[in-house]
């Protein structure tokens, strides 16, 4: 639909070229810091690396994987993920049914939907939510991770609309053949919505990895850390102290580099690992979540 | 009977949204009532209910804490130059992308362009305090070549907000541009066979068929967006900034952090995060009504 001029042709290199670019510019840090964990403390601390290991040694990685808090930190975390992805998943789908009915079918729908609805528009706060969190007794246990945020209220929204589009008939059907509620949710509404659900499942997932707020502040004892919380503390800890100029680049020559760059390269590692499924479902996720007629 | 029996058919629904209306009583409700900390002189130790009442003592403490409007103005500033490249960006990113005929290159920088935001602050800003480092950061050292002195990214308050900035728009502008794609590929193709027999060149078929057709879910975006104003960004901001860049990075959510839980002002805590929640309370309305009017935007 265009002719095919120089200016075209000179534009089409151009926009590769930026492109291009732009895609390494969005994954070299990573590389960068990937190839420092794998190089010599002394070609690290040198700064003799880009993109490629110098000196190639896997020490970083020993140290690491021979430090106790980190492996237990990491379990933390595995409980977490594997806990708070399982009670978040159960309510979306318990909360995202009802609401999906229409206010003729059930009449508390529009209420109910506002009640979770208004957590959106307004909150209490940092500290009053802490103190709450407090007063019921859960602090410094895996149940203050999972459930002050048990219910996703946007991806509530996200499924109930993803619900709603699915044909009314097949529900009816179902009851016709004597099926409750439980039953048309369980046997109808659930297998239809798999993709969705997949989507919303890896999330779920992704944003327990990655959470580390809670855990720095509902956590008394860094024993019971989890891994992003653990890291957190590591590797902006310069940062937290003031430290002038000079200081800081004293700090920053000490052999930890290579260590902290393992660290990183570890922590994002599962993100890493289901990214290729992410990526399959994210388009859909977020055009479902944004995106509506 | 049969009225009977129709009443009591909805009972699953109302035990199916049980335990989440308990959970979220618990955790969102109940923290609501907590505003009143911010009317009290609170100690942990007596409770919401045994603590004394000051009034508005503690909101006007939080008017003549020293600096309290280079908070607002930085929380302010930084947040609405994030909304409006975070808005402009990947706009121009999805036109550009939308040229590319090569449908496999396409998909490669589509994948590379939102890892990042599927990363947390903490390894980002790992990451970040490495490379931007003034002695050995990468960055630093490729300014170098160029004869540039090092530049202290994180701790020169220059520098600190325009880092933070771009940083965010680096890690999140993959995700709006697959969206803004998306609305490109909704756009009927005939639109442009028709611009082209009118004489439209590439260009103009860009600014008059393309843009246009994105227009509703620019607006619409953009509009959401608004009610992002006191968002700058605490996850970020937290773990970049240091006392060295208060003065152009302290925004109003590390401000109740530290007033808050590093300095047990509990009152005067909630009464700032009360602050910030009854403004975003108004724009959030707002921005939900106005797209709702405009563009029919609902979100359930």
């Amino acid at each position: 639909m265009y002719a095919y001029t120089a200016g075209r042709r000179a534009f089409e290199y151009a926009n590769y070229a930026f492109l291009t670019l732009l895609s390494l510019a969005c994954i070299f840090p990573l590389v960068h810091v990937l190839a420092i964990s794998f190089s010599s403390s002394s070609a690290a601390t040198a700064g003799l690396v880009t993109f490629w290991p110098v000196g190639f040694t896997t020490k970083s990685y020993q140290y690491i994987l021979d430090d106790p808090s980190f492996i237990r930190s990491f379990g933390i975390t595995l409980e977490r993920v594997a806990l708070g992805t399982a009670i978040n998943m159960v309510l979306t789908v318990l909360i995202a049914y009802p609401l999906s009915k229409e206010a003729r079918q059930f009449k508390f729908r529009t209420v109910y939907a506002w009640y979770f609805v208004f957590t959106i528009l307004l909150s209490g706060g940092l500290i009053p939510w802490y103190m709450t969190i407090k007063s019921t007794g859960i602090m410094d246990s895996i149940w203050a991770l999972v459930l002050p945020g048990a219910v996703p209220v946007f991806n509530v929204i996200l499924l109930l609309n993803f619900f709603r589009g699915l044909p009314k008939e097949l529900e009816e059907s179902a009851f016709i053949d004597g099926s409750g509620y439980w039953g048309a949710l369980w046997r109808i509404y659930v297998p239809l919505s798999m993709p969705s659900l997949a989507t919303i499942l890896l999330f779920t997932i992704v944003g327990h990895w990655n959470a580390w707020f809670d855990g720095l502040i509902l956590m008394n004892s860094p024993a019971n850390y989890p891994l992003s919380t653990y890291l957190q503390t590591i590797l902006t800890k310069i940062n937290m102290s003031s430290l002038s100029t000079d200081q800081m680049k004293a700090l920053a020559a000490v052999s930890d580099r290579t260590a902290k760059a393992a660290q990183i390269f570890l922590g994002a590692l599962p993100i890493l690992i289901v990214y290729p499924f992410l990526q399959r479902f994210f388009v859909k996720g977020i055009v479902m979540g944004s995106v509506k007629e | 009977m049969a009225q009977f029996a129709r009443k009591f058919r909805q009972i699953p629904l109302h035990l199916m949204l049980l335990p989440g209306v308990i959970l979220v009583f618990i955790y969102s409700y109940l923290p609501m009532a907590g505003i009143a900390i911010g009317f009290q002189k609170f100690m942990p130790s007596k409770g919401m209910f045994g603590s004394k009442w000051t009034g508005l003592d503690n909101l006007h403490y939080m008017l003549n804490m020293p600096g309290i409007g280079r908070v607002v103005f930085n929380t302010i500033y930084i947040a609405s130059m994030k909304i409006a490249l975070g808005q402009i960006f990947p706009i121009v990113i999805a036109l550009l992308l939308n040229e590319i005929v090569r449908q496999k290159f396409k998909k490669i920088v589509q994948t590379l362009i939102y890892l990042p935001h599927f990363l947390s602050w903490i390894i980002l800003g790992g990451i970040l305090v490495d490379i931007l480092s003034p002695g050995q950061g990468i960055v630093n050292q490729f300014l170098g070549l160029f004869g540039v002195k090092p530049i202290y990214f994180l701790g020169d308050n220059d520098w600190f907000p325009y880092t933070l900035v771009v940083t965010d728009i680096w890690k999140e502008f993959g995700f709006n541009t697959i969206v803004y794609l998306a609305a490109l590929t909704a756009i009927n193709p005939s639109l442009y066979e028709a611009a082209y027999m009118d004489g439209a060149g590439r260009w103009k078929q860009t600014w008059h068929v393309t843009l246009p057709g994105m227009m509703p879910i620019i607006v619409l975006l953009a509009t959401l967006s608004l009610g992002n104003v006191l968002n700058a960004g605490f996850d970020q901001v937290f773990n970049l900034y240091g006392p060295a860049v208060y003065e152009s990075g302290d925004i109003i959510d590390t401000l109740v952090y530290r007033t808050g839980l590093v300095d047990m002002q509990y009152g005067v805590a909630t009464i700032v995060g009360l602050f910030k929640s009854v403004v975003s309370l108004i724009l959030i309305s707002v921005s939900y009504w106005t797209a709702y009017r405009f563009a029919n935007y609902r979100i359930f």
